[in-house]
């Protein structure tokens, strides 16, 4: 279904996708495919290359740590890749903090986008605004500004 | 190929392209045709879902995913029905009298732009909201302002039947924000207006556009456009281009005025803006009421602060890092108070618009020294702020790590630092985007006249933030009306010879 994500891309993504998003570890197979499904629509209407880019920030992320660590990016374990993480961010190279800073925005899209990630954090934004909430609901906790027209 | 023939065709249908359509709006009744091109789709009410992903798919070009040449930073525009002022927040302040002096266009008057603007803040029920219906998010802005010996001021809105959705950036579904899509639009086109939407202007050369109408891709929203899909030749008399500061911009570049015009693309400033967040130890009212109440203008410093309350995808992308904290803050989601920091930048050499080789704008942008300065300062203000209203932690971007604990609250300065402030780290994003297609003098340092006609093109005008020579200092939304209503009045007293040269064209 994803023609970004290919297996051997998937394992890699989705060991980067749980270091940026703890929780992510508890997807099921279903709420991985909702992940990737909001990427790939949003992907869709990105300029092509975009995907490309993503295609090649995954890989580098997965065979740098090589070279620091003597591992790929999927064999370290969770305090290692996220302490790998933090570095690369950091990088004095902005290409490489762009193409970190890229895929972590993907994720938190896949992830927090799904309206059940957004209810999980306590987000209940509702069309009906006001009217959605308890009656007797306090709008402002009592606290009364001094107004300045 | 379909040709049409018209008298003036106004491209883009936001603040800039409705004002215009809406001051034009008697020109049909007297035989002279009036046609609004836009790119975006026409949305109905009950389209407007308030789903973050969905919503600003629909809403924004490329999602409001598009990014600076380098990707440092973020640009949210409009595509739709009513451009950018569906899916602002309403907010209505008049440009401040040191801005028009500043810009130095010669026949643009404080006086004239205030007299324009408030004639459409009546006209769109611009209003401070009544205190009852401000949420604790905006009260504890206030508080934490004068709990510092600061003074927040209110935003006045352009609201009518708020229900207070709290969804005002994803489109309102409630119709109570009053953008051209509810004011000037519909007016114009119970006038006799056209308004052609999914309607992409690919050029405009010689009085001639080139027009690619979509058909609505499957599944997606909208009506379909008004036109066949396809290729379209519109033949004008007269031609506005309100695509915003850069659909404008780039289509005038691609149209091959760069050449005579080497203002083009130049001035492009964007009021640079940063997300931060308070957490306080019990739940407040957040995601209810209306976001953007309060600000405190600290233009002396070169920045202004502003309420606001963003969605779980917009907030996790603007916080800075991940892993564990960054989890357990998006948790906090229901005790998070939001502020946004906009810096005032000005007019480089460098910060420009441009397009590539298939005619799509690319936008270059350099944080100057005194933007980061103006971040920093205003990052540091903020964090007072969320301690002031009782803030148990903040997250400010320019902090590394980005967490401040109040016990640390003292060493704020210390911690918030410029030294921090690592694009590509850290997000930013564009609040609003202006020039390209800016007013003045002479081709040497301008793209237009004041009432907005392309210098030695009268068929042309530009009317919408493009026109800005420098950055507004405050929402721009007002200034655009003001001055695409001085556009249309040019457009008026130009009728008589426009309809002249059409006369012996023919």
């Amino acid at each position: 279904m994803v023609d970004l994500l290919l297996p051997r891309v998937r394992v890699a993504f989705r060991a980067l996708a749980t270091t940026f998003v703890p929780e992510a570890t508890l997807l099921d197979d279903a709420g991985w495919i909702e992940v990737e499904s909001v990427i790939e629509h949003a992907l869709a209407s990105r300029p092509p290359a975009m995907r490309r880019q993503l295609r090649t920030v995954i890989r580098l992320l997965t065979w740098l740590p090589v070279f620091t660590r003597r591992r790929t990016f999927t064999a370290l374990d969770t305090n290692a890749r996220t302490s790998f993480l933090h570095a690369v961010e950091r990088s004095p190279f902005g290409i490489v903090r762009r193409g970190v800073w890229g895929l972590r925005t993907l994720v938190f899209m896949g992830y927090y986008g799904r309206p059940a990630a957004a209810a999980a954090v306590g987000w209940h934004g509702d069309p009906r605004g006001w009217a959605a909430r308890m009656p007797g609901a306090r709008r402002s906790g009592g606290f009364k500004p001094e107004l300045v027209p | 190929m379909i040709d049409h023939d018209v008298d003036v065709v106004i491209i883009g249908s936001g603040a800039g392209g409705g004002t215009a359509a809406h001051a034009l709006r008697h020109l049909p009744r007297e035989g002279v045709s009036v046609l609004v091109l836009e790119q975006g789709p026409r949305l109905a009410q009950e389209e407007f879902t308030g789903r973050e992903l969905e919503m600003a798919a629909a809403l924004f070009e490329e999602g409001g995913g598009v990014l600076t040449a380098d990707g440092a930073m973020t640009l949210a525009f409009g595509r739709v029905y009513g451009g950018s002022t569906v899916a602002y927040t309403g907010t209505s302040l008049m440009l401040p009298e040191r801005v028009v002096t500043r810009w130095d266009t010669p026949g643009l008057t404080h006086d004239d732009v205030v007299r324009r603007a408030t004639r459409y803040a009546e006209q769109n029920n611009v209003h401070f909201l009544a205190d009852a219906d401000i949420n604790e998010n905006n009260h504890l802005f206030v508080e934490g302002c004068r709990a510092i010996g600061c003074h927040a001021e209110q935003f006045p809105l352009n609201l009518k039947g708020c229900r207070g959705s709290g969804l005002c950036n994803l489109g309102c579904p409630n119709f109570a924000k009053q953008g051209t899509h509810r004011v000037q639009l519909p007016a114009a086109e119970r006038e006799g207006v056209t308004v052609v939407t999914r309607a992409e202007v690919r050029s405009v050369n010689d009085r001639v556009l080139q027009v690619h109408v979509s058909g609505a891709p499957p599944g997606a929203k909208g009506a379909p456009s008004e036109w066949s899909p396809g290729d379209h030749r519109v033949h004008a008399r007269c031609v506005i281009v309100a695509g915003g500061s850069i659909g404008s911009t780039a289509l005038l570049l691609r149209s091959g005025f760069g050449a005579r015009l080497p203002q083009l693309g130049e001035r492009y400033t964007c009021h640079p803006a940063h997300i931060l967040l308070g957490e306080h130890p019990r739940p407040i009212v957040n995601d209810v009421g209306h976001p953007k109440s309060y600000y405190l203008d600290r233009s002396d410093e070169g920045f202004i602060l502003e309420t606001c309350m963003y969605f779980p995808f917009i907030t996790a992308k603007n916080m800075t890092g991940f892993g564990l904290e960054h989890s357990a803050l998006m948790r906090a989601f229901p005790r998070l108070q939001m502020i946004l920091v906009l810096a005032h930048d000005h007019a480089v050499p460098g910060n420009r618009i441009t397009v590539d080789a298939a005619g799509k704008a690319v936008v270059h942008y350099t944080f100057t020294p005194a933007v980061i300065h103006a971040l920093v300062a205003a990052t540091r203000l903020s964090a007072r702020i969320f301690f002031g209203a009782g803030a148990v932690r903040v997250h400010a971007p320019s902090a590394d790590p980005p967490l401040i604990e109040r016990c640390d609250a003292g060493r704020v300065d210390e911690l918030v630092s410029e030294r921090h402030f690592l694009t590509h780290r850290i997000s930013i994003s564009a609040a609003h985007m202006m020039g390209g297609c800016g007013m003045g003098r002479t081709v040497a340092d301008s793209v237009t006249d004041s009432y907005g006609r392309v210098h030695g093109v009268p068929w042309l005008r530009v009317a919408d933030s493009a026109l800005f020579p420098d950055s507004s200092e405050v929402n721009p939304y007002l200034t655009v009306m003001a001055l695409a209503d001085r556009v249309a009045e040019g457009v008026l007293a130009d009728l008589p010879m426009l309809r002249g040269v059409a006369a012996v064209a023919a």
